[in-house]
């Protein structure tokens, strides 16, 4: 219960500030349409029409609840404007992206750790491809993979990959390096093979860096299945709805998405802070 | 009386490259190690007698000298598991249970899932610590966790036993307890000891044959023959032959340090 405290504090905090900014923000809009009107307005009813307006500039916290709510409950989860259908896109898309990028992250690493030409040459070229704007090769991908025929979820996964791969990569290399002199002698006494060493030594050993690493794995494959769903002309997912939004000034449609979007990749993230929680907790490394 | 020669070094030599110049950890040691000896090392730190147990492990190499073990190089008694090697930490898995732990090299050496079985039981009941197969390595005192580590290296078919400084890290009283076990395993396996510690009761408690060392460059300063008998109860270490021996070691120490 005590954990509970500062998260409602912090949660209580935005809201005020999210309150404070909507009023803020939506009275001008507010003030305009009185004047059209020919009305003046009092301070009471000014807010009212800032907490109720359809295009808010930055719409109020009820209101997107309110739409969340209408886009998930009161919506069949196949409609094409139900956020649970567009949710779903998003994640399938986040999901085979991760696996793909935590299985290449690991086998890089694993190289990179046995093979000092690895080590050298590729390393380098991991850190560059993050330097790179993923906006800017998102579209290329796309692109390019829809030219040889390949289209829908596999090429969203690819950038999901693309972004989720490198903390994996950099986490395991330092965790499977982590064993400690006295433990490596150890198998060579026992003239152990590499094989034998990673399997019963290194991956084990790089269990605890392995999972803060999939945790960014994970936030960054959903930033990069949303990109994705970017220039595909904003058919379905969630980043398609921000898009679709953004076309048509939908400002509390943007921002439902945003939140649902935020809400996944929290869930997904705790999620793995579970499974981190049960295996370390199993392997003895947590105490 | 000639016995089998289990190591061999002659004319040993070992020089580190480091950053600030070369270092000489091991000059001209030459040393003969008999089956069923219990050979201890003794020097003050930097004598290189943790290098030369080592070197013996083909876990260095040297830059000079041959060094063979049961008849053939270094490498060749390592990749035949010739030995088990005791390290000052007990180095346990903490995802592996003791049983597991102990089973680690008999996974890696292929043995069987029945064999794996019977020699943990085995092993485990040489140093008293048979019913805690099951039981995690953090729920073990530090002395236990160390006759664990020793029990690991008893468990498959090696005869000889490296050991450094495997008790540096406890306290007096196990100590002297586990020195007690150790002698008793040792009376009972027959297997062939060589055992780094800074400890002259230590050495003098445990060993046939005492290698003084001192430092810079690391090099044998006497070689010591036990006259103490096989059985030994701790009490011998107030008995006038264990206090002349001891008297010899620390001698040795001192007229290698003055030297070097």
């Amino acid at each position: 219960m005590r954990s509970f405290a500062p998260v409602l504090t912090v949660v209580g905090a935005i809201m005020v500030i999210w309150y404070g900014a909507a009023v803020a923000l939506n009275s001008s809009w507010a003030y305009d349409k009185a004047k059209r009107a020919d009305v003046t307005l009092s301070f009471s009813e000014m807010v009212a029409d800032t907490m109720a307006q359809k295009k808010p500039l930055l719409p109020a916290p009820h209101q997107v609840v309110a739409e969340i709510y209408k886009t998930t409950v009161l919506k069949k989860i196949t409609s094409k404007r139900s956020l649970i259908w567009h949710g779903w896109v998003t994640l399938s898309a986040t999901l085979l992206g991760f696996a793909m990028g935590t299985g290449f992250g690991i086998l890089l690493a694993v190289g990179i750790v046995h093979s000092r030409a690895m080590d050298m040459s590729v390393m380098p070229w991991v850190i560059t491809s993050q330097t790179i704007p993923i906006l800017a090769v998102a579209p290329m991908i796309i692109v390019v993979l829809n030219a040889v025929g390949i289209s829908g979820l596999l090429p969203k996964a690819f950038i999901s990959m693309y972004l989720s791969f490198f903390p994996v990569v950099v986490g395991m290399v330092k965790g499977l390096r982590s064993p400690d002199a006295m433990q490596m002698d150890q198998m060579r006494t026992w003239s152990a093979t590499q094989s034998t060493m990673l399997w019963k030594l290194r991956l084990p050993s790089s269990m605890p860096y392995l999972f803060p690493s999939l945790k960014i794995a994970m936030a960054a494959s959903l930033v990069g299945a949303i990109v994705g769903e970017l220039p595909t002309g904003a058919v379905a997912g969630l980043g398609a709805r921000l898009l679709a939004g953004s076309y048509y000034g939908q400002t509390i449609q943007i921002w439902s998405a945003l939140i649902s979007a935020a809400v996944l990749a929290a869930t997904l993230v705790a999620l793995i802070g579970l499974i981190q929680n049960i295996t370390l907790k199993r392997m003895g490394m947590l105490r | 009386m000639s016995k089998e020669v289990i190591i061999e070094t002659k004319g040993l030599d070992l020089t580190f490259e480091t950053n600030d110049g070369p270092v000489h950890a091991l000059k001209d040691i030459n040393l003969t190690v008999e089956k069923g000896d219990f050979i201890s090392f003794i020097g003050p730190s930097g004598c290189g007698k943790t290098t030369l147990l080592r070197v013996i492990a083909d876990l260095e190499t040297p830059t000079g000298g041959t060094v063979s073990v049961n008849g053939v190089s270094a490498h060749e008694a390592r990749m035949a598991r010739a030995y088990g090697y005791v390290f000052q930490a007990a180095g346990l898995y903490p995802w592996r249970t003791i049983g597991g732990n102990i089973k680690l090299p008999l996974e890696i050496m292929g043995y069987s899932k029945d064999g794996q079985e019977e020699r943990v039981s085995k092993v485990l009941e040489l140093v008293e610590l048979a019913g805690f197969e099951q039981k995690f390595p953090w729920q073990l005192s530090g002395g236990m966790q160390q006759r664990a580590s020793i029990a690991r290296a008893l468990a498959f078919d090696a005869d000889i036993l490296l050991m450094d400084e495997p008790f540096g890290a406890l306290d007096e009283i196990v100590r002297d307890h586990l020195n007690e076990q150790l002698l008793a395993l040792w009376a009972r396996t027959h297997k062939t000891i060589c055992f780094v510690t800074h400890s002259i009761p230590e050495a003098v408690f445990l060993s046939t044959k005492i290698v003084v060392m001192s430092p810079r460059p690391g090099r044998i300063a006497d070689v010591i023959e036990s006259t103490l008998p096989k059985e030994r109860p701790l009490e011998i270490r107030d008995s006038k032959e264990f206090i002349e021996i001891a008297h010899r070691v620390r001698d040795g120490l001192i007229e290698g340090h003055s030297n070097g």
